[in-house]
């Protein structure tokens, strides 16, 4: 009894650090309907400001909490920079421009840290007053679990409070719902989401700061906090105070008690329940349904055009020339070059169920993944030869995507992406975990093609005629009516369904379809690679086929193959530097900011904009 | 005090309004009528920057507002009550009145939460409910409220007749009268001829995104031609 006491309480204390982050995150979802993944690294800055100044100020009860007060403000102060610097350009933009924005946030960050407190894991210092333990029913409980326990209802009541009893609160409840209606009442938006992104921030570094007396501070602090803070927030309800507290509450006692049960998965468990709830309650539990009639303004997409001769001929020029390379490159470019293909491939699945679909996807590295896997795991337990591997890969990976694509296409939006990175998340988890099947960290080696294509030339070759062909069969659903069926149930819905076609089905079997291309690019990757590692699962893996999408252009066919070009080979050059993912993070903030259409899109718009301007000129 | 001089706007490649020009005078309630997708909408957004005009430009008070972000255009005094009323729904009737409110402009009366009670009498009873538990005339007479409470010079009201009961169309006829009297000036825009006979001094027909007639309601009397061109079903 004693016991399991103990573990509830220490459910409670886990739960108000993750309360404290994930209300952070909805507050600013609500009001600017930005997904915002640097909200990890606000939490992890928290921490490690908390440290120094800690250090810094006189040792003692006040030193300690006017730390953490200070960490807080300055964090605060910090996410109101980057609101102001960046993502404020960005509110008429789709989500994906928003999300890697962020994420380039997050690699900035990550590096600013690594160059500030170092590589190594930082024990925090113990909260003076509340470094001993109390005996509770006979269990040792740590003082400063108790005073988490009371600090996080505290700030859920602060913060209800300043929304709901504040002029400030009402005019951020009122964006929150309508942003047009509210500036044409006056309201100066631009103060207002900037003084949001502050609140925001300040609690993210007061959950993070907050838990320097209980946990190592590492750079690893941002994406391990994020993936939960997500969970927390879809499952509260986007936007909800109260719901991310309930929410905060749920996940800690999970992890708490499903520790007791099921030491190995609990990480799969919190987005086990994420993913129920979500099919159940689509819009969280106090979540309010979202309201679709005054989104902002889309993208506009061209129509596609099927490719003329001159295309034509482009292409096999193209396909000609890829042919020749392994007569006048090295084996060093031979490899990237099959990387570059290997991700082409990735890219365009996730270009086809984004764009085509109109489904954006968070978590597409699970099908890459689940395809490497799907080969790696034939050759490790079945003994099996490369091609059995190549055909159990986009095997495997369309067997996963249509068990999630099944709850996947019952959501639309930010919740439906919500979902698809739960769904890798337990990929992921399941991979690291499951250590007997998947050999866990370690991943699975020995995964090489058989003699005759080990040669770096003859993979390549192989690669080259499967990538291709995979595009090209990409590029073939898209025209056909299959893709007009998706393109019209992204557009117009509601139409589709009146013409009597069953949507949800069609882009059931789209997520699948991804899924199994998505797989292809995983099987050819694992055996150029020789091995496979939950990496491969990971948000960062996700989040680059998002980075090669967005740098090709979301609306265009070509885009993805541009933007895993430039992608593959510039964090290859990068990489070789120190401090790369600063700079790979502010190049993608670079292209999100000034070519907002991507590469190829960026140059499709410009001719479009002269033809726009012409053609009214012509009117007049 | 309201000048809109040759506007053209576009949706994408949609030519929406044409050439639009306008005026609203001081303390003047002027109609702008036509039938559905005419750009009686385009043309309000147009004149709050929700729309900005690719050309042409639109003067307030004597001062360019053409560019101005949408909540500067409020700020200098002119109240938008959208056509869907969008009134806050997850907020009370107290709380969307607070969302409106800006200070008051000088030389003209403020407007309080107490007086907006006495113009509409239903709402005080709703104070506390919240948006969506009111009815649609409800809903209406708050947007309308919601704008008031910035105290504007100007009013902009996008078909305040449509999809209400007739009884309350009869209130809102004495309301805008009474506004009128308090000095406003408005520009309504709508599709009942009707409507616009009872409250408005000048009217304007927008048709295709044109305009096709200005004059008073009487000249627009005198000429049923046009009434049956441009607003006849």
């Amino acid at each position: 009894m004693g016991f399991y006491f103990a573990q509830f309480l220490t459910g409670l204390a886990s739960a108000s650090a993750l309360f404290l982050v994930a209300s952070g995150l909805s507050i600013i979802f609500g009001v600017t309907r930005i997904v915002n993944f640097a909200h990890g690294s606000l939490y992890m800055v928290g921490a490690y400001l908390a440290y120094s100044v800690v250090n810094w100020l006189p040792h003692g009860v006040f030193g300690f909490w006017a730390a953490v007060v200070i960490a807080a403000l300055a964090v605060g102060v910090l996410g109101a920079v980057v609101e102001f610097v960046l993502l404020r350009h960005l509110y008429r933009s789709p989500e994906l421009f928003q999300l890697v924005a962020t994420f380039g946030v997050v690699l900035v960050i990550q590096d600013a840290a690594l160059a500030i407190w170092g590589p190594e894991d930082i024990v925090g210092p113990r909260a003076p007053g509340l470094d001993s333990v109390v005996r509770i029913f006979g269990e040792p409980i740590p003082e400063y679990d108790l005073a988490l326990i009371v600090i996080g209802p505290t700030v859920l009541l602060a913060v209800w409070l300043v929304l709901n009893r504040t002029r400030w609160g009402t005019l951020v409840l009122a964006a929150t719902q309508d942003r047009e209606m509210a500036a044409a009442l006056g309201i100066n938006q631009t103060l207002l989401f900037t003084s949001v992104f502050f609140l925001g921030a300040f609690l993210a570094g007061l959950g993070g700061a907050l838990q320097i007396p209980r946990e190592t501070i590492s750079l690893l602090m941002d994406l391990n906090v994020i993936a939960e803070a997500f969970v927390v927030v879809v499952i509260g309800g986007m936007g909800s105070v109260p719901g991310a507290f309930l929410a905060a509450a749920i996940i800690g006692e999970l992890n708490a008690f499903g520790v007791l049960v099921f030491p190995q998965v609990t990480i799969v468990l919190a987005f086990l329940v994420m993913a129920v709830v979500l099919v159940l309650r689509p819009q969280g539990l106090l979540g309010r349904p979202e309201i679709h009639a005054h989104a902002p303004a889309h993208v506009r997409e061209a129509p596609l055009q099927p490719f003329g001769h001159r295309q034509r001929l482009a292409v096999a020029t193209v396909i000609v020339l890829l042919a020749a390379l392994p007569m006048v490159a090295g084996d060093f470019t031979l490899v990237l070059a099959t990387d570059i293909l290997v991700f082409a491939v990735f890219a365009a699945s996730l270009q086809f169920i984004m764009g085509t679909g109109g489904m954006v996807s968070f978590g597409h590295a699970a099908y890459f993944g689940l395809g490497a896997y799907g080969a790696a795991l034939v050759v490790k337990h079945l003994g099996g030869g490369m091609v059995s591997g190549l055909v159990a890969a986009p095997l495997a990976a369309g067997l996963g995507a249509l068990l999630f694509g099944w709850f996947c296409v019952r959501l639309s939006g930010v919740y439906l992406a919500m979902l698809t990175l739960a769904a890798a998340q337990i990929v992921w988890a399941t991979a690291f975990q499951w250590q007997e099947v998947t050999g866990g960290d370690d991943g699975i080696l020995g995964v090489w093609p058989p003699g005759w294509l080990a040669d770096r030339t003859a993979y390549y070759y192989l690669a080259l005629v499967v990538c291709c062909g995979a595009i090209l069969a990409l590029r073939r659903i898209v025209y056909a009516p299959f893709g007009y069926v998706l393109r019209g149930g992204r557009d117009a819905p509601l139409r589709m369904a009146a013409i009597g076609i069953d949507l949800r089905r069609h882009q059931w079997f789209a997520f699948v379809i991804a899924g199994v291309f998505a797989g292809i690019a995983g099987g050819i990757y694992v055996y150029s690679k020789g091995s496979v590692f939950p990496d491969e699962l990971a948000i960062p893996r996700s989040v680059n086929g998002l980075i090669m999408v967005l740098f090709g252009g979301i609306q265009t066919i070509l885009g993805p193959i541009v933007g895993a070009l430039t992608f593959t080979v510039l964090e290859d050059q990068l990489s070789r530097l120190e401090y790369w993912r600063a700079i790979l993070g502010a190049v993608i903030l670079f292209v999100v900011l000034i070519a907002p259409q991507g590469i190829v899109g960026g140059l499709a718009r410009l001719a479009d904009a002269v033809t726009d301007r012409s053609m009214r000129e012509a009117e007049r | 005090m309201l000048e809109v001089n040759g506007i053209n706007a576009y949706y994408g490649r949609a030519h929406i309004l044409h050439d639009v020009s306008l005026g609203v005078g001081g303390g003047e309630v002027v109609a702008l009528l036509g039938r559905n997708g005419s750009g009686k909408t385009t043309t309000l957004k147009t004149i709050m920057q929700i729309v900005p005009p690719e050309t042409g430009s639109v003067h307030f008070d004597g001062e360019a507002i053409t560019s101005l972000a949408t909540y500067k255009v409020c700020r200098k005094g002119i109240g938008y009550v959208p056509e869907d009323r969008r009134i806050f729904s997850n907020l009370s009737v107290a709380k969307n009145l607070e969302a409106g409110r800006l200070p008051a402009r000088a030389g003209l009366a403020e407007w309080t939460e107490d007086k907006l009670f006495k113009l509409f009498p239903n709402l005080r009873e709703r104070r506390g409910n919240l948006g969506h538990q009111l009815s649609g005339g409800e809903q209406q007479m708050l947007s309308i409220a919601r704008t008031l409470m910035g105290n504007p010079k100007l009013l902009l009201l996008d078909e305040p007749s449509e999809g209400i009961a007739p009884v309350i169309v009869e209130q809102m006829v004495r309301t805008i009268a009474e506004l009128k009297t308090q000095g406003l000036s408005i520009l309504l825009s709508e599709q009942n001829l009707h409507f616009a006979r009872l409250v408005a001094d000048r009217a304007y027909i927008l048709e295709t995104g044109s305009i096709k007639f200005a004059g008073t309601l009487q000249e627009l009397e005198s000429r049923p031609e046009v009434r049956d061109a441009f607003l006849a079903v």
